[in-house]
C-alpha cells in the first residue's frame, strides 16, 4: 500500500515536470518529436531507477548525521550531510558514464536508441532532483527509494511524450507568430499543469472518508475532530507542492 | 568606456534582451520558476545564480586548457557543487527561512542548464575576464526574467511586494480592496509562473520580428 500511494503520487501528484518544474529544460528542448522525446523518456526511467537508490545509500550511510555509526562509536558524531550536492552529482555524472560505457559494450541496440541522450542527462535537474527530494522527503527504506526513483522517471516521461504529441500536432494551427515555438509551449505546459493539479484529489481522497469514519466513531467528543481535521489538511497540502504550502501560510 | 571595450559591453548587455538564457535560449528554467511566487525570493535567487556563473565562468576558462575532453562534464558539475554549496551554507548562516523557502532548487542551481550551458558555450574557449563579463551578462538576464515573474505573481498574488502591502490590507479592506478588489490566488500556484513566462516571450517576440521561430 505504501509502495502503490508512492508510486501514484510520484508519477501524477508531485510530478517531476508539472509540479516542480524539473528537467524543463531538455523537456523544452526535446520535446519536438515523438520518437526522440520516448527515448530521452526511457533514459531517463533508467538512470533515476539506478541513481536515487544509490544516493539513499550514500545519504544513509555516509551523509546524515550520524551516518558513519557503523565505522565505530567515535564516528556518530559527524555530519556530514553539507556534502550532499557534490556527492549526489558526482554519483550521477560518474553513474551515467558508466551506464553508457556498459550499454554501449553489450547492448549496441539499445544504445543506438539512448546513447545521445545520456550525456544530456547528467545536467537535467529531474535526476538531481529526483536526489533531492528523496532526501529532503525522507524516504525511509532502499526499495521506497527504488519505488521513488522509478515513478518520479515514470511521471517525466509522460509529461514529455505528452508535450511531444502536443507539438506535433499543433504544428498545423494557426500560432499567432511571436507565440510560435517556445511561447506556445510555455502555455500549454502551463494548461497542462493545472490540468495535473486535479489529481492533488486523488489520494486524499480515500484519507477524508477515514477521517470521517473516525469522527463519526468518537462523535461524543467534539473537540478531537478538530485537530484531526487540521491534520489532515497540513498532509494534504503537504502532498500537493511546495507551492501549495506558501498559500497556506498565507 | 575606459574599463570595457565595446566587444566587452556588448558580452553584457546582449543576454539581457536579444540574446536572453530564459526566453531565447532556452536556458535554466527549471529553477528559475518554481522559487517566482514571492520577489524576495526570486531576488535571492538570482544573487545566487550571479555569484556562482560569475565565479565558476572564470573558474573554468583558467582550466580550460588542463581539462581532458572527456572528463570535462563532471569537472564542471564538481566546480559549480563546489560554489553551491558555498551559497547554501551563506544562506542557511543569513537566512535561515528564506534557504527553507528554496528549498532543494539551491541545490538545483548545480544542474541550472544556464550554468553548463555558459561553460560549455563560452568559458571552454574564451579568456577569465571575457568569461566573467559573460557570467554577469547571462546571469543579469536571467535575474531580469526572474524579477519580472515575482514581481507579477507577488503584486497579482498576494497584493505585497517584498512583503510590504502595496495594495492595502485584504481583511480590513483598505487601499484598492475597499473597491471590492481581490487577490488572485492563482498566480501563486505553479501554472502561473509557466504562463507568466509564455506571456513574457510573447511580449518580447511581437516587438522583435527577428526573434520568431518558425515552428
Amino acid at each position: 500500500m505504501e509502495h502503490l500511494e508512492l508510486f501514484f503520487k510520484a508519477i501524477f501528484i508531485d510530478n517531476m515536470v508539472f509540479a516542480t518544474f524539473l528537467g524543463m529544460c531538455s523537456y523544452l528542448a526535446v520535446s519536438k518529436k515523438v520518437s526522440t522525446a520516448v527515448g530521452l523518456g526511457a533514459a531517463v526511467i533508467f538512470v533515476m531507477a539506478i541513481t536515487v537508490p544509490l544516493n539513499w545509500l550514500l545519504d544513509k550511510y555516509i551523509l546524515q548525521e550520524g551516518a558513519l555509526s557503523w565505522l565505530g562509536e567515535e564516528y556518530a558524531v559527524y555530519d556530514l550531510s553539507f556534502l550532499s550536492f557534490i556527492m549526489f552529482i558526482a554519483t550521477i555524472a560518474t553513474m551515467v558514464q558508466l551506464v553508457e560505457i556498459i550499454v554501449e559494450k553489450f547492448s549496441p541496440a539499445l544504445y543506438n536508441s539512448l546513447g545521445i541522450f545520456l550525456p544530456l542527462i547528467a545536467v537535467n535537474c529531474a535526476i538531481l532532483g529526483g536526489s533531492l527530494f528523496m532526501q529532503s522527503r525522507e524516504i525511509q527504506t532502499l526499495g521506497l527509494a527504488f519505488n521513488y526513483g522509478v515513478s518520479s522517471g515514470i511521471g517525466w516521461f509522460l509529461a514529455i511524450l505528452a508535450i511531444a504529441a502536443i507539438r506535433e500536432k499543433i504544428r498545423y494551427s494557426n500560432v499567432p507568430g511571436p507565440l510560435r515555438g517556445l511561447g506556445i509551449t510555455f502555455i500549454i505546459t502551463g494548461l497542462m499543469a493545472i490540468g495535473f493539479m486535479s489529481f492533488g484529489g486523488m489520494l486524499t481522497g480515500g484519507d477524508e472518508e477515514v477521517a470521517k469514519e473516525e469522527t463519526a466513531s468518537i462523535e461524543t467528543n467534539v473537540k478531537v475532530d478538530e485537530p484531526i481535521l487540521e491534520e489532515e489538511t497540513i498532509k494534504v497540502i503537504d502532498s500537493v507542492s511546495v507551492e501549495e504550502l506558501e498559500i497556506k501560510e498565507e | 568606456m575606459g574599463l570595457l571595450s565595446k566587444k566587452d559591453l556588448k558580452l553584457i548587455t546582449d543576454p539581457l534582451a536579444d540574446n536572453n538564457p530564459i526566453t531565447i535560449q532556452v536556458l535554466g528554467i527549471c529553477s528559475a520558476l518554481a522559487i517566482t511566487a514571492e520577489l524576495k525570493a526570486s531576488i535571492v535567487m538570482s544573487i545566487a545564480v550571479l555569484f556562482v556563473l560569475g565565479v565558476g565562468n572564470v573558474v573554468i576558462s583558467l582550466m580550460r586548457n588542463v581539462i581532458p575532453p572527456k572528463i570535462r562534464i563532471i569537472v564542471q558539475l564538481i566546480v559549480v557543487a563546489t560554489l553551491v554549496i558555498i551559497v547554501d551554507l551563506v544562506l542557511k548562516a543569513f537566512a535561515y527561512e528564506l534557504s527553507k523557502t528554496l528549498s532543494v532548487f539551491v541545490g538545483l542551481i548545480i544542474t541550472n542548464c544556464i550554468i553548463m550551458g555558459r561553460f560549455e558555450a563560452f568559458a571552454l574557449a574564451n579568456g577569465p575576464w571575457k568569461s566573467f563579463l559573460d557570467g554577469i551578462g547571462n546571469s543579469l538576464g536571467y535575474a531580469a526574467i526572474l524579477i519580472i515573474v515575482g514581481f507579477f505573481r507577488e503584486l497579482l498574488g498576494s497584493g505585497t511586494l517584498l512583503g510590504i502591502k502595496v495594495l492595502g490590507d485584504p481583511i480590513e479592506k483598505t487601499g484598492v480592496y475597499a473597491y471590492g478588489y481581490e487577490n488572485n490566488g492563482f498566480m501563486l500556484l505553479a501554472p502561473m509562473a509557466l504562463i507568466t513566462v509564455g506571456i513574457i516571450i510573447w511580449v518580447q517576440r511581437s516587438r522583435n520580428e527577428a526573434l520568431i521561430e518558425d515552428n
